[in-house]
């Protein structure tokens, strides 16, 4: 974020379409590298999501799994706050 | 015979970026410092660096008749009026189209290795069969791009199917870079790019008219040793190319005063 972003946001003014540009592309080249269409990566969220809340309480509205780029590597990122373990609470 | 010849493939994956421009100006730009060059117009269906280079009237065979044996190399090879250590090489006739395979682009670009110590590639656009024809034949290439979304975009995919052809160097070209708009942040930044492609950066080329006039007239801007900006920046490329150590042209310095100041405050990165 720059100081030009920032003074824009104050003003309610749009961002600096240099600032969507790079955002627009990051994200559409993390799809395009790894061959991951948005409803493929939707459909392995709803999958991760099913395998992990079988363990773990996860909370649904916090939960992201994202495609993140660097140097040409794309990674899959999956944040996933946890609420309390299944395993703990059925001992309880 | 020249065993260190340097084979370069010019691509961007989109068209209308500067791919034929930039080998016409670096082509004659290695010329001028006495290095025999010859520029290969791999984009025989749509081929236009003959009319960049004002060799348009002067073509007789391409690599088609060498290939078949009816003619000869030298015979094909058009020499530039001026610079007489360049020569323009057509893959094709607009014609005759799917001829061309691979293996006959290597065997073109093996028999053009033997004369000269530059083998500059004009790529077709796109990444279908004329992309990787050229491909074949390349060992390390340059990928010119503009600061625009489409452009990078298909910049990154040409990049990555170079990738997986094991072309060792690649190296950027940022093309059409407007000072002015970057300070405004209404233009993606030189880092930008570089950041999102992750290339070693070979040059920039600065916004200018002049580039227009010289095709206009088929004189590449660094025929006449013009000065302006893109002139300037076409030669540094060629001098990088040959190992010297040109420091690149900062975007932001092009531009003067105090709105400018201004300006580059309001890029700083806060986080």
């Amino acid at each position: 974020m720059t100081l030009r972003d920032i003074l824009n946001k104050l003003l309610g003014r749009q961002q600096a379409s240099a600032t969507t540009a790079r955002e627009r592309l990051q994200l559409v080249l993390a799809h395009d590298r790894s061959d991951l269409s948005p409803e493929l990566l939707d459909q392995m969220r709803k999958e991760i999501l099913e395998v992990v809340t079988k363990y773990v309480e996860i909370d649904m509205e916090e939960g992201a799994v994202s495609l993140e780029t660097e140097d040409r590597m794309t990674a899959l990122v999956a944040n996933l706050p946890i609420k309390r373990s299944k395993l703990t609470t059925e001992k309880a | 015979m020249a065993p260190n010849t340097r084979t370069i493939l010019i691509c961007s994956g989109k068209g209308g970026v500067g791919k034929t421009t930039l080998t016409a100006n670096l082509g004659i730009a290695l010329a001028k410092q006495g290095v025999r060059t010859v520029v290969l117009d791999a984009d025989f269906g749509l081929r236009n660096l003959d009319l960049l280079l004002g060799l348009e009237n002067r073509i007789v065979y391409t690599a088609q008749e060498v290939l078949e044996e009816s003619c000869r190399l030298e015979q094909a090879l058009v020499k530039h009026k001026q610079e007489p250590n360049l020569a323009l090489l057509p893959a094709g006739n607009p014609r005759m189209l799917e001829w061309l395979k691979p293996d006959d682009m290597q065997r073109i670009v093996e028999m053009l290795r033997e004369i000269f110590e530059y083998v500059l590639i004009d790529c077709p656009a796109g990444v279908e069969d004329g992309f990787k024809n050229a491909v074949s034949a390349t060992k390390e290439a340059i990928v010119i791009t503009t600061p625009e979304v489409s452009a990078v975009r298909d910049a990154d995919r040409v990049i990555g199917l170079l990738n997986t052809q094991g072309i060792k160097p690649i190296q950027l070209v940022l093309n059409r870079v407007r000072p002015k708009m970057i300070a405004s942040q209404e233009m993606l930044a030189v880092d930008d790019v570089t950041d999102i492609l992750a290339l070693p950066l070979l040059g920039l080329v600065l916004e200018d008219e002049q580039v227009i006039v010289s095709t206009n007239r088929g004189e590449p801007l660094t025929l006449s040793g013009s000065n302006s900006p893109a002139a300037r920046c076409y030669s540094n490329i060629a001098r990088r190319l040959q190992g010297e150590n040109i420091p690149l042209i900062d975007p932001a310095k092009e531009e003067q005063g105090l709105r400018a100041k201004v300006r580059r405050l309001m890029q700083t990165k806060i986080f």
